[in-house]
């Protein structure tokens, strides 16, 4: 039935960190980052994940590019279990998978070049002989946008959209197949913005990318994603098209959230939905929903157990239990347009 | 006008020169109205508000113009008498949240310091205006926050606390530099409507400074464009929004990726601002300009009339700028 290929699979992951032992070393506090999460990422296309700050979406992405070891849950890269590698075989797959930050300020060695960070990788990996790194250097340096003669300057002399393309440049280097795109246009001007959201796209054409596209703002999310996943504390609350997502959200979480973000669209001034105070510490979360301290549809039932995420009909994933006639609702629509 | 900037001009000397970081700035804000500055990184958005404040130091300097509140200029006084106005009649709230509450006060006790300062209030007066304001801003359990250090709260609480403490002694006007920019979108919904509440009940003026242009057309009354420190254009949010004339605010326009229609790609404006110490001769626009006209590069456009809103571009008037 669905022909996309897979490339990259997570199955249950968590990552939980420990902030607080006891004297005998036994854990107080868990901080539960990321809790039981599965998504799909197909071939060539660009997942967005979205949230509010400290959801875990940075964790994921860490745990995809080895910086963190999952504390439970199988990643499944082009059919390999990640997660069941010894560290040595592990790392034969991190050039696979590269990853941009958000801050293009910090992520560089303002000591190096940066025709010299952008070799690093390719002789780290041995990805080519010696004598054909300056080419492939200068052939990157194009594709992102910069000029060869800017190679030898280091990077403090550049501004944040081109320490940004820098940084995709030194992404690119290791010919990887999926990129974990963290964050890489929020410290940006917005007129700076749109320059690198374009360049991005162009290469994931180009280089026959598939992208993982963490973002809190979600109207760039939109814009770059295919499909799209919401998270609250370390749960996936819903996963679906981005155009179904955004035009027609089902978890509570995900239409507070669109509808809180501000529109320069004057002309249509949309229903906000005001949340009442903060997002809770992902500390010791209590057993159900998490997002019930908060949720104006939550009722008893809620805060017993956890809601899966499931699948209603036609990839619209969603996790709760009590929008219910909603659901029911949409599912019928997504199968007739189905048929 | 309740607060009226009258030609300001504010200069930083750095060691490879002169930063005219405001350049001939005006504008103005009623009483319980929003204006809502907004402009590149860099472009002179929190200098024109610390100026208000009297807040430039070393190696900067206000050296040119006025502002007028209640008839009176503020430049040019002393630090003394600027404590007696700031965080009393004209409260900043600054972008950081955690770097300008005191990490190792009680938040209570630095709402109360602030209240005892600028108010003839008791002890215990200072106290209950402070849990009034806490619960104002939509803290739970206002008295129990009292006790909590800044660490204890999260980012939406600390911003919340701070805007607590800007408007403690009732402001006429509050200067907010960013005020959401490091908070949720849930979060930034919450004090966004907490200040557009705030100037209803109490006709506080509001300057909003912020890049986020979403926040602008939902909360602005009153638009200012900045670039390379100078205003290049002003205009009512409408048309702003709308009707936008100089190329920049076009080009910003077209260039946000929008929730409500798809785009394949997204108009790029080409290049970055120049550098502040080295501005071109012409318009600071005209390298990233498309419409660029020989005359461009040579003059300044003047900031002129355009049917009741301004813009600074040589596509709409020929006036160029007398003192550049
Ligand atoms: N190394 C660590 N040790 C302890 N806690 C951690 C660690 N890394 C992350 N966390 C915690 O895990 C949670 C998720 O963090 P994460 O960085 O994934 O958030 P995020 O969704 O990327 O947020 P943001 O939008 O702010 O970047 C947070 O509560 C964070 O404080
Ligand atoms: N303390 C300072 N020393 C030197 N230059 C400064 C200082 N503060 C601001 N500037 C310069 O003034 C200009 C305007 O800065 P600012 O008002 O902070 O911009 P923004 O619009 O981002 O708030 C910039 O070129 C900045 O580098
Ligand atoms: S399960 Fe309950 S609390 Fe969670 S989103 Fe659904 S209605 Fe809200
Ligand atoms: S004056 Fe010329 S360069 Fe400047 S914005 Fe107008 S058209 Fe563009
Ligand atoms: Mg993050
Ligand atoms: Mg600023």
């Amino acid at each position: 039935m669905d022909k996309r290929e897979v490339l990259l699979e997570v199955q249950n992951l968590s990552k939980f960190f420990t902030v607080n032992t006891s004297f005998f070393g036994r854990p107080i506090d868990v901080l539960k980052a990321v809790d039981n999460v599965s998504f799909k990422i197909y071939k060539g296309e660009a997942f967005g994940l979205v949230g509010e700050s400290g959801c875990g979406k940075s964790t994921i992405g860490k745990m995809l590019v080895n910086l963190y070891t999952p504390t439970s849950g199988k990643i499944i890269y082009d059919g390999v279990e990640l997660t069941a590698l010894k560290q040595k075989e592990r790392r034969k797959y991190c050039k696979e998978i590269q990853l941009i930050f958000q801050d293009p300020y910090a992520s560089l060695n303002p000591k190096m070049t940066i025709g010299d960070i952008i070799a690093e990788p390719i002789l780290i990996n041995k990805i080519l002989p010696k004598n054909e790194v300056e080419k492939r250097v200068n052939y990157l340096l194009d594709c992102v946008g910069l000029a060869n003669h800017q190679r030898n300057r280091y990077p403090h002399e550049f501004s944040g959209g081109q320490r940004q393309r820098v940084g995709i440049a030194r992404a690119l280097a290791v010919n990887p197949k999926l990129i974990v795109c963290d964050e890489p246009v929020s410290a940006l001007d917005v007129s700076i913005q749109a320059q690198v959201l374009n360049l991005l796209d162009d290469l994931k054409d180009e280089f026959g990318l598939t992208y993982l596209f963490i973002a809190h703002g979600l109207n760039v999310v939109k814009h770059i994603s295919d499909r799209v996943g919401v998270m609250y504390l370390g749960k996936l609350m819903e996963v679906a098209d981005k155009n179904e997502l955004y035009n027609h959200p089902l978890n509570p979480y995900t239409q507070a959230l669109l509808s809180a973000i501000p529109s320069v669209d004057i002309t249509h001034k949309k229903e906000r939905i005001i949340l009442k105070g903060d997002v809770p510490t992902p500390i010791n979360p209590p057993d159900g929903c998490r997002f019930a301290s908060r949720c104006f549809r939550a009722n008893d039932k809620c805060t017993e157990h956890c809601p899966e995420l499931k699948d209603i009909a036609n990839g619209h994933f969603v996790a709760c239990d009590f929008c219910g006639e909603i659901n029911t609702e949409r599912r019928i629509i997504l199968e007739n347009k189905q048929t | 006008m309740l607060l009226e900037v009258e030609n300001l001009q504010t200069e930083f000397k750095v060691k490879r020169g002169t930063v005219k970081a405001v350049n001939n700035v005006s504008f103005g804000v009623e009483k319980g109205e929003i204006l809502a500055i907004v402009g590149e990184s860099g472009s002179g958005k929190s200098v024109s508000s610390l100026s208000i404040m009297g807040l430039i130091r070393n190696p900067g300097k206000v050296t040119g113009g006025k502002i007028m509140f209640h008839d009176e200029n503020l430049v040019g006084k002393s630090n003394k008498e600027m404590n007696k106005i700031r965080g009393d009649k004209i409260s900043m709230i600054f972008q950081e949240p955690m770097t300008s509450l005191n990490p190792v006060y009680k938040i209570g006790d630095q709402i109360m310091e602030s209240i005892l300062t600028h108010t003839e209030l008791s002890k215990t007066e200072a106290k209950e205006t402070a849990i009034k304001m806490l619960d104002l801003v939509g803290i739970p359990s206002p008295e129990k926050r009292m006790d909590d250090y800044p660490h204890q709260m999260s980012g939406g609480m600390r911003q919340r606390v701070m805007i607590a403490m800007a408007l403690s002694c009732n402001p006429e006007v509050l200067i907010a530099d960013e005020p959401t920019t490091a908070l949720d979108v849930t979060i930034q919904a919450q004090i966004l409507e907490l200040i557009d509440r705030l100037r209803n009940k109490i006709g506080m003026a509001v300057l909003l400074i912020t890049h986020d242009l979403g926040v602008v057309a939902e909360t602005a009354d009153r638009v200012v464009v900045m670039y390379c420190g100078r205003i290049v254009e002003q205009a009512d949010v409408k048309d702003i929004f709308t009707d936008p004339l100089h190329p920049y605010t076009k080009g910003l326009l077209e260039s946000i990726p929008r929730m409500e229609e798809d785009r394949d790609r997204l108009y790029m404006i080409k290049g970055v601002v120049p550098d502040p110490t080295k501005l071109p001769k012409g318009c600071s626009f005209a390298d990233r300009c498309e419409n660029c006209m020989e005359k461009c590069k040579e003059h300044m456009p003047a900031l002129v009339d355009v049917g009741g809103r301004k813009v600074r571009c040589f596509l709409y008037s020929d006036e160029e700028e007398v003192d550049v």
